[in-house]
């Protein structure tokens, strides 16, 4: 989708309340409109207004990456960025990864690996487990590490997120620890 | 999050027109640490200008000079290929910060600009010259192990959080800034603005301008450089100390040198007096131990970060000799 959307002006009413921006976005292939505070993000915004909850509010401060989704494409952290500043953006959630009904190749590795416990990080996990694949840095465990360390998990399940990126890699001589 | 007026601009004249009808406008780019600090009340700006849709994106070269658009992500720029080749320094300094989701969304100009991460400015209840000017500073007998010991002053001592400044301040960057009054053009070793009396005042900024590009000399032909970065895990954290660097080498002698420190300084750290300690010596690691006792002459340290004076010395002797190539 094109940034289009040309300028816009909004300001608070006599109250201090701002008034609503539009935005027009597409969040999983399917084109919306909203109208929403310009001081909304875009994980409450994808949350609140979508309802699309699988996108997790963990720190809010963009320091545990459970709020990851692809912005046209890119990982960026759906809770430093201001829902009204996606005008024209492509949105992809973790609702919207499957394909055809079924599970993406990472979500299936991240199940055939146990690469979760308590699940509150995953969607952010796959999330950007899927972008670090496109970008082609899963080369090695290392190289997985340092280009995943945007996402915390609290549970410790890192050595099994590893392997199920390394198996979606396509790596067959790797076993899930 | 207070409220505030929020603007869309599509075009630079537009920007600059916003920004100048009021004096708390704020611009939004990549909003890494803007949105963040907004939510906590710490900045609080009555307009809210999104430069997002502007056209100031992309890298070209030409002339010797990298010309790096102000909107251009961090994750874009340590794409480029002449970057790759000509500036490891500049790739390092990217590829070693933040994580790959803030790098895709963080641009270069908001990268020059980051705001402190001295948890005393970030703090509504404590007192801090830099956020709140004559308040004072906690962070003089609080907990300040992260915190400058140089440029300092008795009224802030907070580190400059950038680590791409780092490199570009050692390569002699320009930046070039749109005022209401028109262009003018910066070189970023004059940009930043040490503490002083008034810690509010971090750059030459006038209110209202706006970065539009980074300009970047190319170094040398076969000059090596390198950013070597310490700090308390292994990804994904700020410099304790770190070190960019540049040697023309030579014959095994070091025809011309760049040192620049981060982590350690209140504004990004050139350190001229330590290339001129280079700058015709030897490749030794006497020579490197003798420029990095030079670099972090006249630092002064408080209790809680007495340590950064010898990690200072060994980042920056330990990043001379990777860079030259020194075993070891």
């Amino acid at each position: 989708m094109d940034r289009g959307g040309g300028s816009a002006r909004v300001h608070p009413d006599d109250r201090g309340v701002p008034a609503e921006v539009q935005l027009r976005l597409r969040v999983n292939g399917v084109p919306r409109e909203l109208w929403l505070d310009p001081r909304v993000t875009l994980l409450d915004a994808l949350r609140e207004r979508l309802g699309l909850t699988g996108t997790k509010k963990g720190c809010d401060q963009g320091a545990c990456g459970a709020c990851t989704v692809l912005a046209d494409g890119r990982r960026v952290l759906s809770c430093l960025m201001l829902a009204a500043t996606c005008e024209g953006r492509d949105i992809t959630t973790i609702e919207g990864l499957g394909q055809d009904g079924g599970l993406h190749p990472v979500q299936r590795a991240f199940i055939a690996c146990d690469a979760f416990q308590c699940g509150f990080c995953t969607p952010g996990q796959i999330l950007s487990a899927v972008a670090l694949l496109a970008e082609g840095r899963a080369g090695s465990d290392d190289q997985i590490r340092e280009f995943m360390s945007g996402n915390i998990c609290r549970c410790g399940a890192y050595p099994n997120i590893v392997a199920a990126i390394r198996m979606a890699a396509g790596d067959p001589g790797r076993a899930p620890v | 999050m207070h409220p505030f007026e929020y603007i869309r601009v599509t075009d630079v004249r537009q920007a600059v027109a916003a920004a100048a009808a009021g004096p708390a406008a704020a611009f939004l780019a990549g909003g890494t640490t803007q949105v963040d600090l907004m939510k906590d009340g710490v900045l609080a700006p009555q307009v809210l200008i999104d430069i997002t849709g502007l056209p100031l994106r992309g890298v070209t070269a030409g002339g010797g000079v990298l010309r790096v658009g102000a909107l251009t992500t961090m994750e874009e720029l340590a794409a480029d290929p002449v970057v790759a080749q000509r500036l490891p320094v500049v790739r390092e300094s990217l590829l070693l910060a933040a994580s790959p989701q803030l790098r895709n969304m963080a641009t270069v100009a908001g990268n020059l600009l980051q705001r402190t991460r001295c948890r005393y400015y970030r703090d509504l209840s404590c007192a801090c010259n830099k956020r709140a000017p004559g308040s004072g500073c906690d962070a003089l007998d609080g907990h300040h192990r992260m915190h400058a010991i140089l440029g300092t002053s008795g009224h802030c001592i907070a580190t400059h959080a950038s680590d791409l400044a780092v490199a570009l301040v050692a390569l002699d960057a320009v930046v070039h800034v749109r005022g209401a009054d028109g262009e003018r053009a910066v070189p970023l070793t004059g940009f930043y603005r040490m503490p002083g009396e008034d810690p509010s005042v971090e750059n030459a900024l006038e209110p209202g301008e706006l970065i539009t590009s980074v300009q970047v000399p190319l170094l040398p032909e076969g000059a090596r450089s390198g950013y070597l970065k310490v700090r308390d895990r292994a990804s994904y954290e700020f410099a304790l100390a770190s070190a960019a660097v540049a040697l023309l080498i030579t014959d095994g002698v070091i025809r011309d040198a760049r040192v620049a420190l981060g982590g350690l300084a209140t504004v990004p750290w050139r350190s001229r007096a330590a290339e001129e300690v280079l700058r015709g010596a030897p490749v030794t690691p006497e020579a490197c131990a003798a420029a990095a006792e030079t670099a972090l002459s006249g630092a002064s340290p408080r209790s809680g970060n007495m340590f950064k004076v010898k990690l200072g010395k060994r980042t920056v002797a330990r990043a001379l000799s990777l860079v030259a190539g020194l075993p070891g």
